[in-house]
């Protein structure tokens, strides 16, 4: 299945793919943001493969790390055969000033909320999603909370303690 | 001025059905649900933030208080990923008795969900019998970790300490219990005609669709689509184990019941299973400098308490690089991707909850059908708003 997923990719896609990982038996591909649409459509369609659901959507930030040149925010595209029994990840590179990306959303269902998540958690924007709001933090918090530049302690919004001091960045 | 057509109503977060802090906002038509959207967060507490700035091993607490009826669960999927990420490979007996006790939390996380699934429903009595028996896997558990919740006795590289010494007794005692009671279960629920109007072709999604919103665990098996983790892509050992994957076939409400009692079965046999044939063999991986020495040691051997020392202080360093491992949770799929930058800190770890994906099928479920639904569809999905939140 690696070989299979891997010629599928490299014939259609050639071009788009910046390079292949394999870490710990996991095949991941980096590809450039404008063909994710078209890789995942042509995943779908592909019958043999059979590539039909969307396990998970997350983001990393590279703030500060040497990876940070290639682009300061990852996205992690989860995809998962049913029929193969096989995983393998699709990985995109974001610049660090607003980071905006196509929506997956009128493909799989699924990614509705997996893209909110990110975008309140990492501020990734997702052009042309039907909602594209808040879901797990509080609406007057200001901020990504997931970003590497987003304090660990300071309190917002605040109600308690920190008022009158300026934010403390532990890490 | 115009006729206003529907009525929005706002449902929770303080609402005994919603099982924790959901809020549904809807809006009816009479009483049919036209829209429905969740809004969740009220539970929000940073802990995939928290785990970032933590060591390896300080970060292990955090996994038990998002899922709090299936702390094993949790603590499994991430000690394999941490595992996988170093990877270290644990003693045959760790495997058997992590699949032992993670079979033993969806014993105890379905008895939750049977119960106050039912009494969303009207079953005022099931609700006590179901938490009669959680009673005994939380003995267990308390015998192992020495709490009844928020266990982390599933360790990095193997178990927190020896298994207690009449673990095997109290496991079959819970598999002959419960494997008994699971009868009387059934001939309250599964032949009363209340149960079954109220969850009989309710909250139903077809195959494709579960697929297509990404659903997994009993959500999607319920539909019909016969896909487990435990044996699609096995871990801890579970391609050792005898025991059936239960596929619903309308992707109703009550499917999904039938489907989550005989769920309840099959954990009993690989839970028999695993007591019957666990090996011998020591309780922990021994990986210097990486996996805590066990504690016999630390009192007596100077190189052992120097690494116990340097882990607890230091941690250890993490190759650089992203792992991906997948459990098979009472709730569906529970992932954790931990990214390394190669310090002694994960740089990323995100859970891939399960509740939080099936909850957000929420919508499709309801919409078109009756107000009182809204509360069978919710208990349906069996969500843990520590989870969903995190």
């Amino acid at each position: 299945m690696e070989e299979k997923v891997r010629s599928f990719l490299n014939s259609s896609f050639g071009e788009a793919i910046i390079k292949e990982d394999n870490f710990r038996g996991q095949q991941s591909f980096y590809i450039k943001p404008e063909v994710l649409i078209p890789i995942c459509q042509a995943l779908l369609e592909n019958g043999e493969l059979d590539v039909r659901f969307l396990a998970d959507i997350t983001s990393l930030d590279w703030l500060g790390h040497e990876e940070e040149k290639n682009g300061r925010f990852e996205l992690v595209y989860n995809l998962y055969s049913l029929s193969h029994r096989y995983r393998f990840f699709l990985k995109v590179r974001l610049p660090g000033d607003s980071p905006r990306i196509n929506t997956l959303t009128p493909l799989w269902e699924g990614a509705n909320w997996l893209e909110r998540e990110v975008y309140d958690m990492m501020g990734i924007w997702f052009e042309g999603h039907p909602d594209m709001t808040k879901i797990l933090t509080p609406d007057e918090l200001e901020g990504h909370p997931l970003r590497k530049d987003f304090p660990l302690t300071w309190e917002q919004p605040q109600f308690s303690w920190n008022k009158d001091q300026p934010p403390e960045v532990v890490r | 001025m115009p006729e206003e057509k529907t009525v929005t109503l706002n449902m929770g977060p303080q609402h005994p059905a919603t099982h924790g802090v959901l809020r549904v906002v809807l809006e009816l038509d009479g009483e049919t649900v036209v829209k429905a959207r969740p809004v969740i967060g009220y539970l929000h507490t940073g802990i995939e933030k928290t785990m970032e700035s933590k060591l390896y091993y300080h970060a292990l607490p955090a996994t038990d208080r998002m899922d709090y009826l299936a702390p094993m669960s949790n603590n499994l999927g991430y000690c394999l990923a941490v595992e996988k990420l170093m990877d270290i490979e644990v003693p045959e007996k760790v495997k058997w008795a992590r699949a032992c006790l993670a079979e033993l939390t969806r014993v105890n996380s379905h008895l939750v969900w049977l119960g106050t699934h039912a009494i969303d429903l009207g079953a005022m009595s099931m609700l006590l019998y179901a938490f009669r028996e959680r009673e005994l896997v939380l003995d267990v558990y308390e015998a192992c970790g020495g709490q009844r919740m928020m266990t982390s006795y599933i360790r990095i590289g193997g178990l927190a300490h020896e298994l207690p010494k009449d673990f095997d007794k109290k496991v079959l005692k819970i598999v002959k219990v419960v494997r008994e009671r699971l009868n009387d279960y059934e001939k309250l629920l599964t032949d009363n005609e209340i149960f079954i109007n109220r969850t009989k072709g309710v909250a139903v999604i077809s195959a494709e669709d579960a697929i297509n919103y990404s659903l997994s665990g009993p959500m999607l098996r319920g539909s019909g689509v016969k896909h487990d983790l435990r044996k699609a892509n096995p871990y801890s050992g579970y391609e050792n184990f005898d025991f059936e994957i239960p596929v619903g076939k309308n992707g109703d409400a009550y499917d999904r019941y039938l489907l989550r009692l005989e769920e309840i079965r099959q954990s009993l046999r690989i839970a028999q299973q695993a007591i019957e044939g666990m090996p011998e063999g020591p309780y922990r991986a021994h990986v210097p400098g990486v996996v805590l020495p066990p504690k016999e040691d630390v009192l007596y051997k100077m190189e052992s308490l120097i690494f116990h020392f340097k882990i607890i202080t230091e941690g250890f360093q993490a190759p650089f690089g992203a792992v991906y491992q997948a459990i098979e949770s009472p709730k569906g799929e529970l992932g954790f991707y931990i990214s390394s930058d190669g310090s002694n800190k994960p740089h990323r770890v995100r859970v891939r909850p399960p509740a939080f994906v099936n909850l957000a099928a929420l919508p499709r479920l309801v919409e078109g059908s009756l107000f009182s639904d809204v509360v069978c569809a919710i208990g349906s999905i069996d969500i843990v708003l520590g989870e969903v939140d995190r």
